[in-house]
C-alpha cells in the first residue's frame, strides 16, 4: 500500500498494525522507537489529509473541522510517545513496571490512538460511539497499570462512571437514529452524519432535543464537564503520566468533537431546541468550579486534572456561545490546551520521577534542584494561566471580550472563574518552583524536547499566528455556526 | 393490521421493566432479565422479518443469561461477599424514586416520538425506564458485583432500544460484542484484582484508599 495516496487509511491502519506487532515485541526499548516511528509516520499521514481529501464515503470522511482535530490529535501523539519512552524507562529502573506490563503499555497506546483517529474520521455515528467507547476501554486498561490501591479505585471509577456516560451517548445516538429513520429511509443511510446533516432540518425536533440530552450527558463525561467530572482527577493522578498528558490533551477533545457534531445537527433545525445555553451552563459550573477546588489540591497531578476541567469547560463555554469569534476562540483555545497540558505533564511526569512523589507538600525550590524542570513548568504554568504574550492569552481575551459584548453578565461569571483559578495555580506555583529546595531531589534523565517544543509553538502562536491558520480556523469556525 | 404482535412486544418489553424492579431488591433475578431481553428481541426479529436480530437474542440467550450469571455466582462464592444487598437508600424508597423515573420515561418518550410506529415508541419508552432503573441500581448500591448486574441491565435496555429502532444498521451487534468484551474486562480484570490487593470488592473499601481524603 502506499502511504501517500492513501493518508485516510493509513492513520487507522498504522495504529492497528503497529499494535498487534508491540503486542508481540518482548523488547520494551525497540518497542518505544517502534511506537515513537509510528506515530510520527501516522502524523504525516495526518498531515498529508490537509492536501489530499478523499470524497466522503459511507464510514470514513474528512472535512476541515475533524482535520484540524486529527492533526492536532497525531502532533501531540507523536510529541507524547517520545516522553513517554524516557518516562517508562525510568519506571522500569525503580521497578514500577515490568517489561511485560510495558508490552501491554505500548499495544494499549496505539489502540488508543486507533480509537481516537478512529473516532474523528467516523462519517457514522454508531461507529463513532463504537471507537470512542473503545478508546474508553482502553485507557481505562492504562490507567489501573500501576496495581496499586489507588490505581484500581481510580480505574474503575473511570471504568463505571466512563460506561454509564457511554451508555447515555448509545441512547442518544439511537434516538438520532430515530429522527432520520423517516425522512432518511432504513438502513445505513439514516445513521451517515453527511447525510443527517443534509436532512436535518425535517427530522422530527422533539427526538432531537431529547437525543441531544442524552449525548450532552453521554459524552459530556467523557469530555469532565463538572458534575459528570469525578472520574477525571482520579484517573489522571494515578496512571503513567504519558497516559495523563494523553487524556487531558486529546481524549477529552475526541469526545468534545463528537458532541459538536450533534449541535451541529440541532443548530440545522429550526424548530429543535437551542443547544447553546445548555453547553454555556455545563461549561460554566466547570470553570468556577473547578477553579476553586484547584485551591485545596494536595496532589501535583491531581492540581493540573483540575485545571483540564476548568479549560474543557472554557471551551464547551465557547462552542456554547457559538458565533464566528466565540467559535474560533474556542478552537483556538483547544489546541493551545492540548499542547500547554501536554507539556506540563511531561514536565510534572519527569519531575514526580525526581522527587519520587507527586506531593506537593514534599516538593519546593524546584528551579534551584532541577533548574530546566523547573523553569519549564514555571513557563507552562504561566501559559495555562492565560497570561500574555502566549496562545491562551489570544483565545481568553477572545473569549472574554465577544463575551462582554453580547452577554456582559455571563463574561462577568467567566473572568472570576478564570481569576480564581489563575490565584490558585500560582499560589501552588510559588511553593513547588521557588523558596527552599525541599524533599529528595534526583537528578532526572529527562527528554525536554516534547515539552519546550509544545511550548515553543504555543509562544509562537501567541505573537504570531499565520494567516493560513486563521483563514482555517475561520473556515471551520462558520461550519460550526 | 392487527394488535397482536404490538401485544406481545408490549408484553415482553414491560416484562422486562418488571424484572428491572425486581432487581432492585435482589441481584438473582439478572439471568431471568436477559432471558425476557432475548425472547424481546426474538419477537422482534420475527415482526421485522430481520433473521439478523436472532444473533443478539441468541447471545442474550447464551451469554448473559447462562454464562455471566454462573460467572458472577462463582465469584460471589469465591470471594465469600455476603449476599444480602447493602443499601445507600432503603428499599421501600428506591421503588418509589423507580416509579417515578418509569413514569418520566413514558412520559417524556410517548410525547417525543409521537411521529414514530407505535411499536418502536413504546419500546423506546420501556427502554429508557430500563436504563434509568438500571442507573438508579448503579447509584444505591455499594458493592461492586450490583454494580456489575446494574450496568449490564442498562446494557439490555440500550439493546431493546436499538431492536426497536427498525433498520438500525451495525450497531446490535457491535453492541453486542461490545457486551461481551465489557464482561470480560469485569469479571476478569478487575473483581480478581481487587480481590488480590483488598480481599473485598466492597467499593466502601476502596474509598479508603483514596489519593486524598476530603
Amino acid at each position: 500500500m502506499n502511504l501517500s495516496f492513501e493518508p485516510l487509511t493509513a492513520v487507522l491502519v498504522i495504529p492497528a498494525v503497529t499494535a498487534a506487532v508491540l503486542a508481540l515485541l518482548p523488547s520494551y526499548w525497540v518497542a518505544a522507537r517502534l511506537n515513537v516511528l509510528a506515530t510520527f509516520v501516522t502524523l504525516i499521514a495526518a498531515v498529508l489529509l490537509l492536501f489530499d481529501r478523499p470524497p466522503p464515503g459511507g464510514y470514513l470522511f474528512v472535512d476541515d473541522l475533524n482535520n484540524a482535530f486529527i492533526v492536532l490529535t497525531t502532533f501531540v501523539a507523536f510529541t507524547t510517545s517520545v516522553f513517554s519512552a524516557s518516562y517508562i524507562a525510568h519506571e522500569l529502573e525503580i521497578g514500577r513496571l515490568t517489561p511485560n506490563h510495558l508490552r501491554f503499555y505500548h499495544a494499549m497506546y496505539q489502540t488508543l490512538m486507533f480509537a481516537m483517529n478512529l473516532g474523528l474520521i467516523a462519517n457514522n455515528i454508531g461507529l463513532m460511539w463504537v471507537a470512542v467507547e473503545l478508546a474508553t476501554l482502553t485507557t481505562v486498561l492504562m490507567v489501573g497499570i500501576y496495581r496499586t490501591h489507588e490505581a484500581l479505585e481510580a480505574a474503575w471509577k473511570y471504568f463505571i462512571l466512563g460506561s454509564v456516560g457511554i451508555a447515555l451517548a448509545l441512547f442518544g445516538t439511537i434516538l438520532v437514529y430515530m429522527a432520520a429513520r423517516p425522512v432518511i429511509g432504513e438502513g445505513a443511510d439514516a445513521m451517515v452524519w453527511t447525510m443527517l446533516i443534509k436532512n436535518a432540518s425535517s427530522f422530527s425536533p422533539e427526538l432531537l432535543n431529547v437525543a441531544f440530552v442524552f449525548l450532552l450527558l453521554g459524552y459530556g463525561t467523557k469530555v469532565g464537564l463538572a458534575p459528570l467530572h469525578a472520574w477525571l482527577p482520579d484517573a489522571h493522578a494515578e496512571g503513567p503520566t504519558p497516559i495523563s498528558a494523553v487524556l487531558s490533551g486529546l481524549l477529552l477533545n475526541v469526545a468534545l468533537y463528537a458532541l459538536l457534531r450533534f449541535k451541529m445537527l440541532l443548530a440545522v433545525n429550526p424548530a429543535a431546541l437551542a443547544s447553546g445555553p445548555l453547553m454555556v451552563t455545563m461549561g460554566l459550573v466547570s470553570v468556577v468550579f473547578a477553579a476553586f477546588m484547584l485551591y485545596r489540591r494536595r496532589d501535583i497531578k491531581r492540581m493540573f486534572a483540575y485545571s483540564s476541567i476548568e479549560h474543557m469547560g472554557i471551551i464547551v463555554f465557547a462552542f456554547g456561545m457559538g458565533g464566528p469569534i466565540a467559535n474560533f476562540a474556542g478552537l483556538l483555545h483547544m489546541t493551545m490546551h492540548s499542547l500547554t497540558k501536554s507539556a506540563i505533564f511531561f514536565a510534572v511526569g519527569h519531575i514526580a520521577q525526581a522527587k519520587g512523589t507527586q506531593k506537593i507538600a514534599d516538593m519546593g525550590g524546584l528551579t534551584e534542584t532541577n533548574p530546566v524542570l523547573g523553569w519549564g513548568l514555571v513557563l507552562g504554568v504561566v501559559a495555562i494561566a492565560g497570561l500574555p504574550p502566549l496562545g491562551i492569552f489570544m483565545s481568553e481575551f477572545l473569549l472574554v471580550s465577544s463575551t462582554f459584548a453580547r452577554q456582559p453578565l455571563l463574561g462577568i461569571l467567566l473572568v472570576a472563574g478564570l481569576l480564581i483559578g489563575f490565584g490558585a495555580l500560582f499560589l501552588r506555583l510559588n511553593s513547588i518552583a521557588f523558596g527552599e529546595p525541599r524533599g529528595a531531589s534526583a537528578e532526572a534523565k529527562a527528554s525536554y524536547v516534547p515539552m519546550f517544543t509544545h511550548l515553543a509553538l504555543v509562544l509562537a502562536a501567541g505573537v504570531y499566528l499565520p494567516p493560513q491558520m486563521v483563514t482555517w480556523f475561520q473556515n471551520v469556525a462558520k461550519l460550526l455556526g | 393490521m392487527s394488535t397482536f404482535p404490538l401485544d406481545v412486544a408490549h408484553l415482553l418489553a414491560g416484562g422486562m421493566v418488571l424484572v428491572s424492579f425486581m432487581l432492585l431488591y435482589q441481584l438473582n433475578v439478572f439471568a431471568l432479565h436477559a432471558v425476557v431481553l432475548s425472547a424481546s428481541v426474538a419477537w422482534q426479529a420475527y415482526v421485522q422479518n430481520a433473521p439478523h436480530l436472532y444473533v443478539p437474542a441468541a447471545i442474550a440467550l447464551v451469554l448473559k443469561g447462562i454464562i455471566i450469571p454462573v460467572a458472577l455466582h462463582r465469584v460471589v462464592i469465591r470471594l465469600g461477599i455476603h449476599r444480602g444487598i447493602e443499601t445507600v437508600v432503603g428499599i421501600g424508597p428506591t421503588l418509589l424514586l423507580g416509579v417515578g423515573l418509569t413514569a418520566l420515561s413514558m412520559v417524556v418518550m410517548l410525547k417525543a416520538a409521537e411521529t414514530a410506529d407505535p411499536l418502536a415508541r413504546e419500546d423506546l419508552a420501556f427502554a429508557l425506564s430500563i436504563l434509568l432503573l438500571g442507573l438508579l441500581m448503579m447509584v444505591t448500591r455499594r458493592n461492586a458485583v450490583s454494580q456489575i448486574v446494574g450496568f449490564m441491565s442498562i446494557e439490555n435496555g440500550l439493546i431493546l432500544a436499538a431492536t426497536a429502532a427498525r433498520g438500525m444498521p451495525l450497531v446490535v451487534e457491535i453492541s453486542v460484542a461490545f457486551s461481551v468484551l465489557v464482561a470480560f474486562i469485569v469479571i476478569g480484570v478487575f473483581l480478581f484484582r481487587i480481590r488480590e490487593r483488598f480481599d473485598s470488592v466492597e467499593l466502601q473499601a476502596l474509598d479508603e484508599f483514596r489519593g486524598e481524603r476530603r
